[in-house]
């Protein structure tokens, strides 16, 4: 298994948002977290990935059969953990290019090898630039700054691609897309499908499913998981409305 | 109640060796002249003290109580600079004017050097004797000696410093690159007074080294006179790099007349307390300054800078930025004074001070000070205090980028708005490679860090 949560309990600044979520990753699966706003799935992405003032109370988070709690961010995005943001931060001074080979230089380090050669550098880019329809124009400015809603959540499937994770967690990384800009994004991300690795696609609407065809959609309400299924949940879940798991949870 | 000003040690040296002093040096008329009125100046106001306004949460005034030598007399040209000094920027051509210990430093002092198209530089004293009617123009008339006890005390006791001389029409090609040493045991109090002379329509890029070469203390204190004439444009750097133990005053005055430009940038990398004022009067219609500064401050460091723009004349147009970064128990002070006289209507000034705090215990002071009487007038400020951006540093650690390496990327990222304004490239270049190291804590392997500096024969890669 992959990725494996185990009665976990999340607090910021005391008060807990996450309460006993259960999910289990195998390789080559995709899981699709459906939830109404505030039920806590960027709070979920945000104790995987280890940010600071998370804290976990309860629980462990195993990744590759091991508890990663204690790892800081940076040994959890090099031991091949990705979170694709529900809003891309600007580091305006910092150009994308030097980010992006920074943080690729960074994990091969961290594997124990050299720094990628400026062409092959270029090469993979230019390549990866493709996969998304990201402009020159935006790998030449600095990160995120001036970039549109849609260019940045292309920009966060971009990286993703440059970095080949083994867990992808995707957060609404569909909102504020337009169809087309919707179905780049999901052809980036399934071209990156394998069974080396897994993703987590976190969305609150079903449309992005159409494009990413999940193997597990899990419903969360109020810090955990109230109800799993197949991808036919998510179609259920869209045609009921939250309502519906409201009553579900109160049964 | 009046209370009575203790005498510090400084001040009460300085007092009882003025007499003896005065026999020594020069009886050339204008030096001497000033260096009496000077000297009463000093009597009557004393030094500055923290109840000064303008030296209010100064750290510099706490030095005044040591033992200081007063650095009298030139050192004997032995080595050339380059022996004793290395310099950090490559690819960079400058002429070198040195000083030593606050003298003119060269093979042959006493006579001044002349470069391509009648450009002159050279030792201060000697250009009030070669060109006493040129020097007379302006020596003391741009600066005033009278702003408090230490401008007082550098116009009585300086004992020598440099002067250039750009004639009218003259486009100086390479810059001129001052590199002030100061090498001397038992805490030398060294005072220097420059004059330089740009004429109509000239150009000069000059450059403004300060640097340590060893860990003795010292106190420098510096005034430097600037005419730019009609028309003329000015590139001036300062670059600081001194030691823990040195404490520095920059005066700087630059005088500019109608359509003239200056650009300032003020590189800060290091020293124990540093204080830095720049005052610039936009003397003449059209005229524009622009001035900018980077500070990079740690341990028990102090920077202060004290920036005047006098706006003397319609027209004229000045943009001020300086940005600091303040670790561990370092300090900062920013007072930038933007003052605008009555006739001076179309006048676009602008003021901006950031400043970002690694620790709880750093702190700056900054504050504008706006004095307008005109009413056409374009004026802004603005200053900021914060820390880093704990955003952008968990989304780079997300990517892999360690928290150290992000943290470099950030502050550079922060300083880059100010040094991405130098229009020289490969000063550019070696002013941010400078700024990288000094970042990083001084490394010089280079290859794996994320900051990709450039040293002489590896070109920076984006
Ligand atoms: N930094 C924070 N401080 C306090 N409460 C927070 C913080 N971040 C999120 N929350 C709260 O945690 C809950 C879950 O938020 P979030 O994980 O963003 O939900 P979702 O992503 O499902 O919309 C919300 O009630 C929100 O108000
Ligand atoms: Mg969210």
């Amino acid at each position: 298994m992959l990725l494996n949560i185990k009665n976990l309990h999340v607090a910021i600044n005391g008060k807990e948002i996450i309460k006993g979520f259960n999910l289990g990753v195998n390789y080559g699966e995709v899981h699709a977290i459906m939830g109404p706003n505030g039920t806590g799935k960027s709070t979920l992405a945000a104790a995987i990935t280890g940010r600071e003032g998370y804290e976990i109370t309860k629980g462990v988070i195993e990744y590759k059969g091991r508890d990663i709690t204690e790892l800081t961010p940076d040994q959890r995005a090099n031991e091949g953990i990705f979170l694709s943001f529900q809003y891309p931060v600007e580091i305006p001074g910092v150009s994308m290019i030097n980010f992006i080979r920074t943080a690729l230089n960074a994990q091969r380090a961290y594997k124990g090898h050299d720094p990628v050669k400026p062409a092959e550098f270029l090469k993979i880019m230019e390549e990866k630039k493709k996969l998304v329809d990201i402009q020159t124009r935006l790998t030449k400015r600095s990160v995120n700054e001036g970039f549109s809603g849609g260019e940045k959540k292309k920009n966060e499937i971009f990286q993703m691609a440059m970095l080949n994770p083994q867990l992808g967690i995707l957060d609404e990384t569909d909102s504020g897309l337009d169809i087309d800009a919707l179905k780049v994004v999901a052809r980036g991300v399934n071209s990156l499908r394998s069974d080396k690795n897994a993703f987590i696609v976190i969305t609150h609407y079903q449309r992005l499913l159409d494009y990413i065809i999940p193997d597990f959609v899990h419903v969360m309400w109020d810090g955990r998981i109230v109800k799993s299924g197949g991808k036919g949940l998510a179609l259920q879940l869209e045609e009921k409305g939250y309502e519906w798991v409201k009553e579900l949870v109160e049964e | 109640m009046k209370t009575i000003q203790k005498h510090n040690r400084l001040q009460s040296s300085l007092l009882s060796s003025f007499p003896q002093r005065v026999k020594e040096v020069d009886n050339h008329s204008a030096i001497s002249v000033l260096r009496q009125k000077a000297f009463e100046k000093l009597k009557t106001t004393g030094l500055p003290g923290n109840k000064d306004e303008r030296w209010r949460n100064s750290l510099l005034t706490a030095i005044f109580d040591r033992e200081f030598l007063l650095q009298t007399k030139a050192e004997p040209y032995q080595k050339s600079i380059n022996e004793l000094f290395e310099c950090e920027i490559y690819n960079f051509h400058a002429e070198i004017i040195s000083m030593l210990n606050g003298h003119y430093y060269a093979k042959d002092p006493d006579n001044l050097r002349e470069l391509d198209n009648g450009v002159l530089t050279g030792s201060i004293l000697t250009a009030q004797k070669n060109l006493p009617e040129l020097f007379d123009k302006h020596f003391g008339r741009i600066g005033d000696y009278g702003q408090d006890g230490l401008t007082a005390a550098n116009t009585a006791f300086f004992s020598d410093g440099i002067f250039v001389y750009v004639p009218d029409g003259v486009e100086v090609r390479d810059a001129l690159q001052l590199i002030k040493m100061v090498n001397k045991t038992g805490n030398p109090f060294v005072v220097s007074r420059n004059l330089i002379i740009l004429g109509k329509s000239s150009k000069l890029v000059f450059m403004h080294c300060d640097d340590s070469i060893n860990h003795l203390s010292a106190f420098i204190n510096t005034f430097t006179e600037i005419f730019v004439d009609e028309n003329a444009s000015l590139e001036l750097y300062k670059m600081q790099n001194l030691n823990d133990e040195t404490a520095l005053l920059n005066n700087t005055f630059i005088r500019q007349e109608k359509d003239s430009s200056s650009k300032v940038n003020v590189i800060t990398l290091n020293g124990g307390k540093i204080r830095n004022e720049i005052n610039v009067d936009l003397q003449g219609e059209g005229a524009v300054t622009n001035l900018n500064g980077v500070y990079l401050m740690d341990k028990s460091q102090q920077i202060d800078n004290q920036v005047y723009i006098n706006h003397l004349a319609p027209h004229c147009d000045s943009k001020t930025i300086f940005k600091g970064v303040l670790d561990d128990q370092a300090t900062g002070i920013f007072n930038g004074y933007i003052f605008v006289e009555r006739d001076a209507q179309k006048t676009n000034a602008f003021q901006q001070n950031n400043n970002i705090l690694m620790t709880s215990d750093a702190r700056v002071d900054t504050m504008p000070f706006l004095e307008i009487y005109a009413d056409d007038v374009k004026c802004s400020h603005g200053a900021t205090v914060g820390q880093l951006d704990e955003k952008a540093r968990f989304y780079m650690m997300q990517r892999g980028i360690s928290s150290e390496d992000a943290r470099l990327l950030l502050m550079n990222a922060f300083t880059s708005e100010v040094t991405s304004k130098i229009g020289i490239e490969p000063l550019r270049i070696s002013i941010e490679d400078m700024i990288k190291k000094r970042l990083r804590g001084e490394l010089s392997i280079c290859d794996r860090c994320v900051l990709h500096c450039s040293v002489p024969d590896k070109p920076v890669e984006f």
